[in-house]
């Protein structure tokens, strides 16, 4: 193991000194600091131009300037963007805190959604809704990037605010909207034609009455969750967890799912105090969260029975969801402050955040929620694709394998060969890939970023690139490279955690 | 997927002997042409794919030739005309059925721009572009994939270090990132240097593929047949185990076309990929970007094509990977197995057929 990591990071590092210099000469040769100078017409051109040749050291030849500027990176001294004269060093901490906000909501959301709708493709091949998830993904995954970041900033931005300006659903596309919603649970659900017609008809009207509450109580105006509908979804959500991850048979998980619920609900009101009563950080509401799952998990304990961690299991994700619920019902409390203040267009399509917006931490949190919204979609669309395509064909892998024959042969119940013995072994490959994913995307969505202009890291890598300013550039392909190389040993190691029969040492 | 699997076995039987009847007597390529030319997205995909291709070089010419569009039409030639309809809306519209004027193409199917350029001619010269540069793209990174991969699966030890480590090298910095770099320098030059500098940067996946199918096909006794009646490596190589390993590479190829193209457009639309005066489609929608809200049509008919292309690519890749998988089993019809059935076991002829699960298939 400590061989292996040795070994591993001597490579990487060594990897890595390597790329970065040949990743100088590149940029070196890309770049052109003097193309602004050499057309312009100022009459003291010759001493401008010599001016920046003795800014820039560009009378060195490129080997002395790489080891000038490695010396100086060592000891921590990233360089400047000439053109602004701003340290890179702070320009990337604020490029990366920008980032992070981006990559972590769009990965994480376009997983679970991924992962979710490709084991249920995969779990019903060969059906149509199998084929019609095949063509939606190879869709999404032919898109080009910016085409659909273009297309969601000047068109999807544009038509939600409009629509928000006047909140008004006509009632027969509410009915298209239910009658489609229905078809698409029909197909996922599948099985006999009564059960399809009865899938059909409970979707329909569950579509068609959330969307005609949100319509007749003017949702849209005064988003909000309130008790509730948190009551209502919370409970919703409580069968939903604990009959996936425990199934229907063991009752302590499901009690312990509800009494969480509960439990929520009875803390709703005094949050609402403490929220208005202390000063809100996102450490504090993160540490809210901790004791929220702790509270679920010590519920699930409590209840005891022979195998409580799965009821503690099933707390835990149930108290998690709630808490959420309370935490978005929080901010979305601001809406109408904030939908005032932005004069009614709330959907803003370019930058991190409004500026001179002030207001508490919630108006704050909202604010770069709707920027973060487009951007993340963006992503989601994208990400959604691959995820898809990969889950499914691992799924298909597993589900033909013998152990799983074995394990219906031995008599357990379809959720418990398809949650415990398939879906577990599904996510064997994709603890391999995900990593890798998520450090590459702190490189920055390049794409992504620059369309919305998100002053994250992949729009410092292309202003930088474009303004022909080395010293930015090269920190972040320093950053990425390195964050490559970390994340490449990370999925080895997550593999060899996950499936026992890797070993890391030959 | 329930069935018990004594019930699983009776079909699973038939379909295999409906395979094996159905393969009797061809050679693997003749196999594996049949199950391309059978798979319906593949053939949508080439179908669409030709389409484009054709329209493309045929509308707007190549090189001195002039195409069947541009040929006697000044306001064709993707130069500045003269505006026909106001703020240069397309003049093609849909059949009445369909809620239109009735079906006509008109003079500027595609609309124009502010200038009065032509945006049928546009695009289709922008097509040409991304379609040449994907080729190139596919060609180089192919040859530079198959050629280190072989080398390295093949021989194993210091060379295989050696080329595992330049590949490591181009992995470490994103596509995109080395992308935009190499676009930088090579992007204004013309789109044929740039196409070859990005051939030059993909090839690290196809390499690793390679490498890995070589490995465990040189382990294989047909390679120590060979090698025992005295073939050189070469031969070994070129004759006996590179035409094993065509499926991989033919498969991996066409897919890294796929997202070449989208690469080339993001780069163009980033401004590091293609310049002017040459017109490839991600730089059309990024020169027009800022006028979506007034002329639309600027913006859908380039994303359009990029789609067209890349979805058809990808359709094609999977086609050719159901084609070269060996676990791959097609469905058979409900009739050909009651028919099989019938063939295979004349006493439960008629009993109804089961769930048609078959399993073995696999789509990565």
């Amino acid at each position: 193991m400590l061989t292996f990591l040795t070994r591993r990071i001597a490579a990487g590092i060594a990897t890595l000194v390597v790329a970065i210099f040949l990743m100088y000469l590149l940029v070196d040769l890309a770049i052109d600091p003097l193309a602004d100078l050499v057309d312009s017409t100022a009459p003291n051109k010759a001493e401008l131009i010599q001016a920046r040749i003795n800014l820039l050291h560009l009378d060195q030849s490129v080997f002395v300037r790489f080891f000038t500027w490695a010396g100086h990176f060592i000891t921590g001294d990233f360089g400047t963007a000439w053109k602004t004269g701003q340290e890179v060093g702070p320009l990337v901490g604020h490029a990366i805190g920008s980032t992070l906000q981006l990559v972590t909501a769009a990965t994480v959301l376009s997983l679970v959604l991924g992962v979710a709708v490709g084991v249920v493709s995969a779990l019903r091949q060969y059906s149509t809704f199998d084929y019609v998830i095949i063509f939606v993904s190879f869709l999404l995954y032919s898109l080009p990037s910016f085409w659909i970041a273009i297309l969601l900033k000047q068109w999807g931005a544009i038509g939600f605010n409009d629509f928000l300006a006047d909140p008004v659903i006509a009632w027969p596309t509410i009915a298209l909207f239910a009658v489609v919603s229905g078809l698409v649970w029909m197909i996922a659900v599948g099985g006999s034609r009564t059960r399809r017609i009865q899938t059909f008809a409970i979707a329909a009207v569950a579509t068609f009455s959330a969307v005609a509450f949100v319509q007749l109580t003017d949702w849209w105006s005064t988003p909000h969750f309130g008790p509730v509908l948190i009551g209502v979804t919370g409970l919703a959500l409580a069968f939903a967890v604990s009959g996936l991850s425990a199934g229907f048979g063991n009752r302590k998980a499901l009690y312990t799912a509800v009494t969480t619920v509960l439990v929520g609900l009875v803390l709703y009101y005094p949050m609402q105090a403490l929220f208005d009563n202390v000063d809100e950080s996102n450490l504090l509401i993160a540490g809210l969260a901790v004791v929220a799952i702790g509270i679920g998990y010590l519920l699930g304990y409590l209840f005891r029975g022979p195998d409580w961690r799965v009821s503690s299991r099933v707390g835990a994700i149930v108290a998690f969801l709630v808490a959420s619920m309370i935490y978005i019902d929080q901010i979305l409390q601001v809406w109408p402050a904030y939908f005032r203040a932005l004069k009614g267009r709330p959907i803003p399509t370019f930058g991190d955040s409004t500026p001179n917006l002030g207001g508490n931490y919630w108006v704050q949190t909202l604010d770069s929620l709707t920027h973060l919204l487009l951007p993340t979609l963006t992503l989601i669309l994208v990400a959604f694709a691959a995820y898809t395509r990969y889950s499914r064909s691992s799924m298909l892998e597993v589900m033909s394998q013998d152990y799983i024959r074995t394990a219906r042969a031995k008599g357990l119940n379809e959720r418990t060969v398809v949650m415990r013995h398939g879906f577990r072994n599904t996510l064997i490959p994709l603890a391999t890939i995900v990593p890798i994913d998520i450090i590459t995307l702190i490189g920055g969505a390049v794409i992504t970023e620059a369309v919305f202009a998100r002053p994250g890291m992949g729009a410092l890598f292309v202003t930088s690139l474009q303004h022909a300013e080395i010293d930015p550039v090269m920190a972040y392909l320093v950053i990425t490279a390195a964050l490559a190389i970390i994340a490449n040993i990370v999925a080895d190691l997550v593999y060899a955690a996950v499936d026992p029969r890797i070993r890391l040492n030959p | 997927m329930s069935t018990s699997p004594v019930e699983n076995l009776e079909p699973e039987r038939l379909e295999n002997a409906i395979e094996l009847k159905d393969v009797e007597g061809l050679s693997q390529g003749q196999i594996v042409r049949r199950r391309f030319f059978r798979h319906k997205g593949a053939m949508a995909g080439l179908g669409a794919l030709v389409f484009v291709i054709l329209m493309a070089f045929t509308s707007v010419g190549v090189g001195p030739v002039e195409g069947w569009w541009t040929s006697g039409n000044p306001s064709h030639s993707g130069g500045p005309a003269d505006i026909i309809n106001v703020g240069g809306t397309p003049t093609m519209s849909m059949p009445t059925w369909l809620g239109g004027d009735g079906f006509a193409i008109g003079d500027h199917p595609f609309g124009q721009d502010e200038i009065g350029r032509d945006i049928f001619t546009r695009v289709m010269q922008g097509t040409q572009t991304s379609l040449a540069v994907m080729a190139i793209i596919g060609l180089i990174s192919g040859l530079v994939g198959v050629l280190i991969g072989s080398l390295a699966g093949y021989f194993r030890g210091w060379i295989d270090t050696w080329l595992m480590r330049t590949t490591d090298l181009f992995i470490t910095v994103p596509t995109i990132v080395i992308g935009a770099v190499i676009g930088k320098i090579a992007g204004g030059v013309s789109p044929w240097v740039f196409a070859f500098g990005m051939g030059l940067v993909l090839w690290t996946s196809l390499a690793r593929l390679v490498r890995g199918e070589f490995l465990a096909l040189r382990e294989r006794e047909f390679v120590d047949a060979a090698r025992v009646a005295g073939a050189s490596s070469p031969r070994i190589i070129f004759k006996h185990i590179l035409p094993n390993a065509v499926g991989v590479i033919v498969v991996s190829t066409t897919l890294l076309m796929s997202s070449a193209i989208l690469l080339e457009t993001a780069l163009s639309f980033l401004q590091f990929g293609i310049q002017p005066p040459a017109v490839s489609l991600g730089k059309i929608i990024s020169e027009y970007q800022s006028a979506f809200s007034t002329r639309p049509w600027l913006f859908w008919w380039p994303g359009l094509f990029i789609i067209i292309i890349a979805l058809s690519i990808n359709f094609i890749g999977d086609g050719l990977r159901d084609a070269f998988d060996p676990r791959q089993k097609r469905i058979p019809s409900r009739r050909r197995m009651d028919k099989a059935r019938v063939v295979a076991r004349p006493t439960v002829a008629g009993a109804t057929p089961s769930g048609t699960t078959a399993q073995g298939s696999s789509e990565a």
